[in-house]
């Protein structure tokens, strides 16, 4: 499907999850990565030791969510932008989300948000907790964004909301 | 006549890493290109690398192009911009160059020709109008001309080109309709697709365009789905409105100067077209020439900076420069081949399998 569609299908998610406990114990990347492709940058990136070591460039990346922090430095290094970080414990009813974000203007912190589906599908609301920029221009920004607990598992991408607070202007 | 060792034509990722490898071997090395910058395709390449850390993975291209032309700066290679060659002459071992309108010879003692690839064209009704675009002009327009192409483009082609530019579209403000692939599968890689997909972009397999139109230019596309046999769906037409369509139907090697020098030549479809025969450095039947990058077959960026990196070592070697010669072909025939060995990398196997049997 996925070669079909760009969209992961549920069973090539629920190989990349963390287990619940793992979810319970707060931040952790998901790699939503599922195509052998020579690529292995995420592995440099960890100073974790998280993602476990390539023996060929083409293979997935196997990560060890119980050594991973969240930090999310992996985020801003996937050429793939395939990288998310989650966190269900960020506050009652509430998740936090680190997703890669290469569109102009960057979100403000504070900014609300509109949340989007990897079908590009608008579902729900959120809220801009804080942006890494990263290396002027040549970094993937990480923006992380406040959203309903129930909505972390669908969420992928934001644009700063029609009307909402601080909206820049229109791209 | 101005005499070098070892002459690079194209200042591409391959030819700019063939300079810095013969080079750092010690040859006196000339680079040209009929652009002004060094870079090639690399200088509108927005988007991060894949490959590894000796590859720069993480890097964008445009970066990689300022990185890889200072290397070459610091190792003493001569720069010629806005300089096309024009021919090549083995019996007299003389390259013609037309340097901004003067005609020039140069002598090298051996040639890189690292030309890269040109984009192919789709025949469909209204491919001429103005608004029809190839796909790699679209993203010059955008990243190196900062204008935008158009209001509403419609992709054709979803290879890593064509999705990478769509992506690139939607950054520069510019809505796609939507990217039309005529094979029943994504070409490009997944995350590429992932990553349109979520900002809203439809990407529909097995479908193409069937026609543009428009006057003076572009107003409309007509697409439709294709069966089995890639022929088009009686019926399944669709109408979308779009200013611009960008084509991103593949590429093909760009081997005028290797026919003329006289290279062996062998048609290998899974390479791009026709390609020339060459050793594991990239020497061809020529002694002296040597095939760099996308114009031996077309690949990714970091197989033609590892191509590059053989040829310039080859070409070094030839004129004597062999101090730790086998220990980097080795090392980098190593890296070329992890980075086809991949499931992505299929075709590019059979395709250089094919060309060593002479099959193809």
């Amino acid at each position: 499907m996925l070669e079909r569609t760009g969209v992961p299908t549920p069973e090539q998610l629920a190989l990349c999850l963390p287990g619940p406990e793992r979810a319970r114990r707060g931040a952790v990347a998901v790699f939503e990565c599922f195509e052998k492709i020579p690529c292995d940058p995420c592995y440099e990136a960890c100073s974790q030791g998280a993602v476990l070591p390539f023996t060929d460039i083409n293979d997935l990346p196997q990560v060890d969510h119980d050594r991973c922090n969240g930090c999310g430095n992996c985020v801003q290094h996937c050429p793939g932008l395939a990288i998310f970080v989650v966190d269900c414990t960020w506050a009652p009813g509430k998740a936090l989300l680190k997703l890669p974000y290469e569109l102009l203007p960057l979100p403000e912190a504070g900014e609300a948000l509109s949340c989007y589906d990897r079908e590009g599908k608008r579902v729900g609301e959120g809220t801009t907790v804080r942006v890494v920029r990263g290396r002027p221009f040549l970094g993937t920004p990480v923006v992380w964004v406040e959203l309903e607990l129930d909505r972390c598992g669908q969420v992928r991408h934001v644009r700063p909301r029609e009307g909402g607070a601080g909206d820049g202007a229109a791209g | 006549m101005t005499r070098v060792e070892v002459a690079v034509v194209g200042a591409g990722p391959a030819g700019l890493c063939a300079a810095v490898a013969a080079a750092g071997q010690g040859a006196r090395v000339l680079v040209l290109d009929d652009a002004h910058h060094p870079g090639g395709q690399l200088t509108k390449q927005t988007h991060k690398f894949f490959g590894s850390r000796r590859q720069r993975a993480g890097t964008r291209g445009i970066e990689l192009a300022g990185v890889l032309a200072g290397e070459a700066r610091e190792q003493g290679v001569e720069f010629w911009p806005a300089s096309t060659a024009l021919g090549y002459y083995p019996a007299d071992g003389v390259l013609t160059v037309d340097r901004g309108g003067r005609f020039l010879k140069v002598r090298p003692d051996a040639l890189v020709i690292a030309t890269g690839a040109s984009e192919r064209m789709l025949a469909f009704p209204g491919n001429d109008l103005p608004g029809v675009y190839g796909a790699g002009a679209v993203q010059t327009l955008m990243n190196v001309y900062g204008v935008r192409p158009g209001r509403r483009v419609l992709m054709v082609g979803a290879g890593n080109i064509g999705l990478i530019v769509s992506y690139q579209l939607v950054q520069a403000g510019v809505e796609v309709a939507a990217v039309v692939e005529a094979a029943p599968r994504i070409g490009g890689y997944a995350v590429h697709a992932s990553k349109l997909r979520r900002l809203g972009v439809p990407i529909l397999v097995s479908h193409s365009v069937k026609a543009a139109y428009g006057s003076p230019a572009v107003e409309m596309a007509s697409i439709w789905q294709l069966d089995e046999r890639w022929e088009g769906v009686a019926g399944s037409e669709r109408r979308l409105s779009c200013d611009a369509i960008g084509l991103a139907v593949g590429l093909s090697p760009l081997t005028d100067l290797l026919w003329q020098a006289g290279c062996a030549m062998r048609y290998v479809a899974e390479l791009g077209g026709h390609v020339p025969v060459r050793d594991e450095v990239g020497e061809t039947s020529v002694p002296g020439v040597y095939v760099a990058g996308d114009a031996g077959g077309v690949e990714e960026a970091s197989s033609a900076m590892a191509t590059g990196r053989l040829a310039g070592l080859g070409a070094s070697r030839r004129l004597g420069y062999a101090a730790g010669y086998e220990e980097a072909v080795e090392e980098t025939r190593a890296d070329l081949a992890a980075l086809r060995q991949g499931p992505t990398a299929g075709k590019i196997r059979r395709g250089l399998q094919l060309l060593r049997e002479g099959a193809g």
